[in-house]
C-alpha cells in the first residue's frame, strides 16, 4: 500500500461510509472495505481504473470531479477522501468546500511543491521541476494547481476549515523530527484531516 | 455429428410452456384467471439453487434470448452476444432464465391467445399489463422453479425497468440489479414517439378495433410504420451516417466522402415518390420483417407498459424513497449516443440510489450505436458485465 494511504487509514472509523474522489484502481477502498468494513464508493473517470474497481468489487461511479458534485447529499458520508488529486482539479478550493459539505470529515493528501528539491531545481536550473515524483513536463502535466504546505494552511485559515491533524512525510513516507520542524521544506507529501 | 453452432453458443435450446392457475390481479384492477408463460433456460442450477439469473426482455424481445431453436436457424436469440459459455452471462457458472412476458406474442398468454371466457382471441380485450404485473408473474415463475433468490436480475431498456421494479417490490429476492440503457420513467418525448407508433397501428384500415384476427386480416402497414419510427429512435445520427454512408468510400472526390449516410439505393434520384435512399429501404425492410413476427395488439400493450412505468408512484414521486428498502447491489450502464434514454436519464436513477445510500456502480460507455448499443457487443460494455458477473459468480458458487 502507498505509505500515505497507510497513514490515513488510521483516521477511518470501522463501519463508516467512505467516498474516495478520484479513487484510481480502488486499492484503498478495497483495503478499507476488507479491513474496516466500510461502505465504500469511488468516483473515477479513467475507464481502465473503473474496470479495476469492478474487478475488486469496489463500488465505483464514472463521474468527473471538475463537474458538479451536487448529486451528493449534505453529510451523506463520514469521510470524503482526495488523495494526490488536489493539484489536478480545476477548482481545488471549491472542491474542498464541496467535500466538507458532503462529508463529516475530509482527508486530503497532495505533493508539497515547497519541498527543497523543487526549490533547488527551480533555483539552479531555472526550469519547472521534473522528478520521479513529478515526472511531467510543464505542458503535459495533469497537475495544474500545485501548492505548498504553507499555501494550504493559509487556505484553511481563510476558509475557517478546521485542521484536525496534519502529517507531512518524505519520499520514504517517514515523519522524522526534522520534517516536523520544517514541514514545508522537507516534506514531500502533505496529509490533512479536516472538518468544519 | 459436429455441432453446427459456434463453440461459445448455448447451442440448441427448447422453450417450455408453464401453466399458472392462480389468478393474477393486475395493477389496473383487472385479473387474468390463468395464464401460460413461455420460458427458456440455459446452464444448470447449482445445488444451493443460488446461481440463477433472470434476464428481462425489452419491447420487442421474448424468451428466446440465446442459442438456436433448430439447426437451420440463421440467427440466434436476441441476446446471444451476452449469454453463453465464456460470455458475460456465463452459462458455465449461471442458470439463466428468460421468459416471454404476459401480453407478449411469442407463446405466453397475450392478445393472440384464446380467451377462455369468450372462446375467441383476446385481441383488444387483453388487459393492459404493467411492469409491476410482469414482475409479479416473474416472481411466480421463480417460485415454480424453486429459486428463493436471484443471483442477479438483468435487463436493458424496458427490461431494465423490470429490474428496477424487482429491486423495489421484492428487495430480498435478488442479490444484484443490473440495468442497462434505462430511465426512471418515460419523458414526454418518449411517450410522443410511442403515441405515433400506436396511431400508425390503430389507423390502419385492417386494424378493425383490434379484432383483425377474427376478420382474418392484419394491420401490417401500421405495425411496419410503428416499427420504423421506433427503429429511428434506437439508432443514433452517427450510427445511421455510418451505416448508410459506406459507398462514399468509393466516391472519387474528398469533398463528398462524407455524404451524411445519404447513400442512394440505385445510384440516381427518381424524382418521384419511389425509395431513393438506402436508409429508406432499410427501414422498410426492418418494418416488414418485424410486422411478420410481431402482433399489433402486443405492440400497443408494450408501449403502454413503457408509458405507464413510474416506480415513484407509491412514494410521493420520490425515487430515492422507492429504493429505501432495496437490499441488492446495483450496476447501471448507459451509452453516450443513446438519445432515447440518454446517460443523464440513467444518472437520475444513480443519484436516487446515492440519496437512498444504496451500493451502486455506474458506467457511461462511449458507443456510437445509440440505444441499440445495449444489444450489441460493445467491448467495454461486455467487459464490464463480464467482470462484474465474475464476482457475482464467486459469491453464489462457493
Amino acid at each position: 500500500m502507498r505509505p500515505d494511504l497507510d497513514i490515513i487509514q488510521h483516521w477511518i472509523e470501522p463501519g463508516s461510509r467512505v467516498l474516495d474522489l478520484g479513487c484510481g484502481d480502488g486499492s484503498l477502498l478495497e483495503y478499507l472495505k476488507r479491513e474496516k468494513g466500510v461502505s465504500e464508493l469511488g468516483l473515477e473517470i479513467d475507464e481502465r481504473k473503473i474496470h479495476a474497481c469492478l474487478e475488486k468489487g469496489v463500488n465505483v461511479i464514472q463521474q468527473d470531479l471538475d463537474k458538479s458534485l451536487a448529486n451528493f447529499c449534505d453529510k451523506s458520508f463520514d469521510t470524503v477522501l482526495l488523495t494526490q488529486t488536489l493539484q489536478a482539479v480545476s477548482y481545488p478550493d471549491a472542491l474542498i468546500e464541496e467535500m466538507l459539505r458532503i462529508g463529516h470529515k475530509v482527508i486530503v493528501t497532495f505533493p508539497n511543491f515547497g519541498n527543497w528539491r523543487s526549490r533547488v531545481y527551480l533555483s539552479f536550473k531555472g526550469r519547472m521541476p521534473v522528478s520521479n515524483f513529478m515526472p511531467y513536463q510543464w505542458y503535459d502535466t495533469p497537475n495544474i494547481h500545485f501548492c505548498t504546505v504553507k499555501d494550504f494552511d493559509a487556505l484553511c485559515r481563510e476558509r475557517h476549515i478546521r485542521v484536525m491533524a496534519r502529517t507531512v512525510v518524505d519520499h520514504k513516507h517517514q515523519g522524522s523530527w526534522m520534517i516536523r520542524q520544517w514541514p514545508n521544506l522537507l516534506g514531500e507529501t502533505a496529509i490533512y484531516h479536516l472538518s468544519r | 455429428m459436429p455441432s453446427p453452432f459456434p463453440e461459445n453458443s448455448v447451442g440448441l435450446v427448447t422453450p417450455q410452456c408453464l401453466h399458472f392457475d392462480e389468478p393474477l390481479v393486475l395493477r389496473s384492477g383487472k385479473r387474468i384467471a390463468s395464464y401460460d408463460l413461455m420460458v427458456e433456460t440455459y446452464g444448470t442450477l447449482n445445488a444451493a439453487r443460488s446461481n440463477a439469473i433472470l434476464v428481462c426482455h425489452a419491447l420487442s424481445g421474448d424468451h428466446h434470448a440465446a442459442g438456436y431453436h433448430k439447426e437451420s436457424d440463421t440467427k440466434p436469440g436476441w441476446w446471444d452476444n451476452c449469454i453463453g459459455p465464456g460470455k458475460p452471462i456465463d452459462t458455465r457458472k449461471f442458470f439463466v432464465v428468460c421468459l416471454n412476458n404476459l401480453g407478449g406474442c411469442a407463446g405466453s398468454t397475450g392478445p393472440t391467445s384464446l380467451n377462455p371466457e369468450t372462446g375467441t382471441f383476446y385481441g383488444p380485450d387483453f388487459p393492459v399489463v404493467t411492469v409491476r404485473d410482469w414482475v409479479n408473474s416473474q416472481a411466480r415463475l421463480m417460485d415454480r422453479l424453486g429459486i428463493a433468490q436471484w443471483a442477479a436480475v438483468i435487463g436493458g431498456s424496458l427490461g431494465g425497468m423490470q429490474v428496477m421494479r424487482w429491486s423495489i417490490s421484492y428487495p430480498e429476492r435478488l442479490r444484484h440489479a443490473i440495468m442497462i440503457a434505462v430511465a426512471p420513467k418515460l419523458s414526454a418525448q418518449n411517450i410522443a414517439f410511442n403515441e405515433v407508433a400506436r396511431q400508425s397501428i390503430t389507423a390502419d384500415p385492417h386494424f378493425h378495433e383490434g379484432r383483425y384476427l377474427e376478420h382474418g386480416t392484419y394491420p401490417k402497414k401500421g405495425v411496419m410504420l410503428a416499427r420504423m419510427v421506433g427503429h429511428i429512435t434506437y439508432l443514433s445520427d452517427s450510427a445511421m451516417r455510418e451505416k448508410f454512408g459506406k459507398a462514399s468510400e468509393e466516391l472519387p472526390s474528398e469533398a463528398i466522402k462524407s455524404n451524411f449516410g445519404r447513400d442512394l439505393r440505385s445510384g440516381k434520384l427518381s424524382f418521384g415518390l419511389d425509395v431513393d435512399f438506402q436508409v429508406e429501404s432499410y427501414l422498410h425492410y426492418q418494418g416488414e420483417r418485424f410486422s411478420e413476427r410481431f402482433d399489433a395488439n402486443t405492440y400497443l400493450l408494450m408501449t403502454k407498459a413503457l408509458d405507464y412505468f413510474d416506480p415513484t408512484v407509491d412514494y410521493d414521486g420520490d425515487l430515492a424513497k422507492a429504493f429505501e428498502h432495496s437490499q441488492c447491489r446495483f450496476l447501471l450502464m448507459s451509452f453516450s449516443s443513446d438519445w432515447r434514454f440518454p446517460p443523464e436519464r440513467t444518472r437520475e436513477i444513480v443519484n436516487a440510489l446515492l440519496k437512498a445510500r444504496k451500493p451502486v456502480s455506474y458506467l457511461e460507455i462511449d458507443a456510437d450505436q445509440g440505444h441499440d448499443a445495449f444489444l450489441l457487443p460493445v467491448p467495454r460494455y461486455m467487459q464490464a458485465l463480464s467482470t462484474y458477473l465474475a464476482r457475482v459468480s464467486d459469491e453464489v458458487n462457493r
